[in-house]
């Protein structure tokens, strides 16, 4: 009479569908459909996707990049470090370099604008992670990640590293300004 | 082998046991509760370190007990519980020899070997490197040796399983169609099969590229293989914690499934669909595509999310129905309130079922959605979720089930009774407080496998809303309670096992031929329990009130995400 025992009749299969178990089947697989829809739907009508876009390319092409926009369009320099502050103009390519263990350059963009942001790391995986807003992406080295982003409200931002890389994973933070 | 025609039956359970195979699930799942005690000793330290008033370890101390704490608890305790489980669901369930006895030792010696030397490569400090281990972070090569030994030995395992039901099937040891547990471990066999090949594909050139035969290995592509082992790894758990929840059914109550149809064709959406799901640990990768993030987390994750629901509402739902039988058919809630909540094998389980369903679930569907995933990726809230999937539905699970093993397999009665019905309160409730905590400080921003929240050596600072710092508080508060009644269950079984009262009877051995497993007696129909033509009506509302929950926290996450910097 159980589980544990052979089912009294040797094809499962037929056996009968009982009524609470095929309503809730029925329920459970509608609110399935509606949440598979809804990510289709999000990428329709929704302003917060993951992008498409990526590109194989090697660490030092990637960083000669993000050092042509850093000369380009540096302001000031920050902190004893002397991170370099880069304003690009809106709709431009700007380039984040993940390395051991810092986020560089800093960046300040203009509200409502938008930019091409390109993430890549030089050595190990880092994770993106911008607060206080908490959005997250995988930084991974070899891949230059590009999304389109409109920042929406002004001030400063931490980018703070959350995937592990070692001893420095900790003290691994960047900033990002935005001026209204 | 001489013994190997030995068998003995349990005489309070009718259970039979093949001496090998006794000997081989005991070995097993004593090793598992050493390795729980080791990775339970470092949760504390862990937990201690991100609780900030603590803080406890140094930096290097910390992610060198969390990659052992990770690989201990997520690979070792819990496979090796689950060998002792194969060898159960196959030799002593269909009441069958066990097949090739020694290859089931090799297995066992190459699992435990590789578990030595993983642990002394982690030990040596040039190895914490998370138990992910992402390429290009370069781990000793003997960190991955000694996974891929223990891969093999779980593989040989797999097989030894496999070959146990056609010898069951050969010598018509059972009638008709194996049992449901059977079924369900079948399917975490299966599932087992698949995962340790991907780890091959990935962990295999890890280890050539880390002895340097290999100049260069993809970190993107290793992403994707590695999650290929990494996420179908946690459908073995699942479809074994499941399979355990169907037996403390039937052992506690007599409980049968309502229909075997709907439960075995649960199992097989498993199998179908819930390998694929891999994707939704790279949804915020680079270079995937959208289709194909969508197609993994919703055609295939989905449907394995159906047949997770479906199980969640069947097993209490068959439970219901037997204890109606019994009586218990008074309003929508007499068969719960009457349940045996002092029984640590149903308490056990019962907390285990809801824990997994309505923290883990949850969490884990709205974590997995493609555009969700932006605002929680590589959070706390991660290890907040598994922690109720692994620990609270899996691990909680197979506590419960040693309790009914020590008396049946163990041959020794329980001692400390009365700490055992608290065990799974302490364990199950501790964690799930703590798993919300997490997943609360992650919703803050806070980072998982992250020193210091508090950023104190870094160039910039940031200051996290003291609500953050509370929530790490609270999980350090309940990580706490939860160890203790980790400590309670591993005092338990080791003091029963050694100084328990032997079970009489127990220690006759025979040479069989033993009598068929008989078929389970057709249901009579249920006679006249129930609510409206629903058998199980209190079932019915408890799965209304979590798809109301459900609904409900999906809508407002796809709200917060809808708040944060328009991107795409
Ligand atoms: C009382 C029991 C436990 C407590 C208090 C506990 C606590 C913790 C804590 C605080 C973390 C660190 C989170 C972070 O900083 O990212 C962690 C990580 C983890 N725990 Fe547990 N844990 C417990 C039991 C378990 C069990 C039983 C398992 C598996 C079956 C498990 C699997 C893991 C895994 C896989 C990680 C992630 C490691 C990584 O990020 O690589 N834990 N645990
Ligand atoms: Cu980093
Ligand atoms: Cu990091």
């Amino acid at each position: 009479m159980s589980a544990i025992q052979p089912p009294s009749r040797r094809i499962w299969w037929n056996q009968p569908i009982d009524r609470v178990e095929g309503t809730w089947i029925v329920l459970a697989l509608v609110w399935c459909l509606i949440m598979f829809a809804m990510m289709p739907y999000w990428h329709v009508a929704g302003k917060q996707n993951l992008s498409n876009e990526a590109y194989r390319i090697s660490s030092a092409d990637y960083a000669a990049k993000a050092q042509a926009v850093i000369d380009k369009y540096t302001v000031r320099n920050e902190t004893d470090r002397n991170y370099p502050v880069v304003a690009p103009p809106a709709g431009s390519d700007i380039y984040l370099i993940g390395r051991l263990w810092e986020w560089w350059p800093i960046y300040e963009l203009e509200k409502n604008q938008t930019y091409r942001l390109h993430l890549s790391s030089m050595d190990w995986n880092h994770g993106f992670s911008l607060q206080p807003l908490n959005i997250n992406l995988q930084v991974v080295p070899g891949y230059d990640m590009v999304i389109s982003i409109t920042p929406d409200s002004s001030g400063e931002f931490t980018i703070v590293c959350n995937e592990y890389c070692g001893i420095g994973h900790h003290n691994m933070l960047g900033k990002i300004y935005v001026k209204d | 082998m001489a013994n190997n025609q030995l068998f003995r039956t349990c005489p309070n359970t009718g259970l039979l046991f093949h001496k090998p195979a006794e000997t081989l699930m005991k070995l097993n799942a004593v090793v598992a509760v050493v390795i729980l005690l080791i990775g339970g000793v470092l949760s504390l330290l862990v937990t201690l370190t991100r609780w900030q008033e603590f803080h406890l370890l140094p930096a290097d101390k910390f992610y060198q007990a969390l990659t052992a704490h990770g690989i201990n608890m997520l690979i070792f305790w819990i496979i090796f519980f689950e060998m002792a489980i194969l060898y159960f669901a196959s030799s002593t369930l269909l009441k069958c020899r066990l097949a090739t006895p020694r290859i089931a030792w090799l297995g066992f010696i190459l699992m435990f070997i590789g578990a030595i030397v993983t642990n002394v490569a982690i030990m040596g400090g040039d190895s914490s490197v998370m138990m992910t281990s992402y390429v290009p972070m370069p781990a000793n090569p003997k960190f991955y040796l000694g996974l891929i030994l223990f891969a093999v030995g779980a593989l040989l395992g797999c097989f030894v399983f496999l070959g146990t039901l056609v010898v069951a099937k050969a010598e018509g040891t059972y009638e008709g169609s194996i049992p449901l547990v059977t079924f369900g471990a079948l399917t975490a066999a299966i599932i087992a099969i698949f995962t340790i090949a991907s780890g091959a594909i990935i962990l295999i050139p890890t280890f050539l590229w880390s002895i340097g035969y290999i100049g260069h290995i993809d970190a993107l592509m290793y992403r994707v293989i590695w999650w290929a082992m990494g996420h179908s790894s946690q459908q073995i758990n699942v479809s074994a914690h499941v399979a355990v929840w169907y037996a403390i059914a039937a052992i506690v109550f007599g409980a049968r499934p309502m229909s075997e149809r709907v439960s075995r064709g649960a199992f097989l959406l498993y199998i179908l669909f819930l390998q694929l799901a891999s994707a939704h640990h790279l949804l915020s990768d680079p270079g995937i595509s959208s289709e194909w993030k969508i197609f993994n987390t919703s055609y295939a994750m989905y449907l394995a999310v159906l047949a997770s629901m479906i199980h969640g509402l069947t097993v209490p739902g068959s439970i219901e129905v037997a204890q109606r039988e019994k009586g218990f058919d008074k309003g929508l809630f007499e068969w719960i309130r009457k349940a045996p909540w002092g029984n640590p094998v149903f308490s056990g389980m019962f907390i285990s079922l809801i824990g997994f369903g309505f923290i883990g679930g949850i969490s884990g569907v709205v974590l997995g959605t493609e555009q969700i995933n932006i605002t929680m990726h590589n959070t706390i809230y991660v290890p907040g979720h598994f922690h109720a999937t692994v620990v609270v539905g899996t691990t909680l699970a197979f506590m419960s089930l040693t309790y009914f093993l020590i008396p049946v397999l163990f041959k020794r009665e329980l001692v400390m009774k009365g700490l055992a019905k608290w065990q799974p309160y302490l364990f199950g409730l501790g964690m799930s407080v703590f798993s919300i905590a997490m997943m609360g400080a992650g919703t803050m921003g806070v980072a998982r496998r992250h020193w210091d929240m508090a950023f104190s050596g870094a160039v910039f600072g940031y200051d996290f809303p003291a609500v953050a710092y509370t929530l790490m508080a609270i999980t350090g508060i309940s990580g706490i309670v939860a160890i203790v009644g980790g400590a309670a269950y591993i005092l338990i079984t080791v003091l029963s096992i050694l100084f328990g009262k032997k079970v009489a009877g127990t220690d006759e051995y025979s040479t069989g031929p033993n009598a068929p497993l008989q078929m389970a007696a057709a249901p009579a129909g249920h006679g006249n329990i129930g609510i409206g033509g629903f058998v199980a009506p209190g079932t019915f509302v408890f799965a209304l009130v979590f798809l109301l929950l459900f609904v409900v926290y999906y809508a407002v996450n796809w709200k917060y995400l809808a708040s944060i910097w328009p991107m795409g």
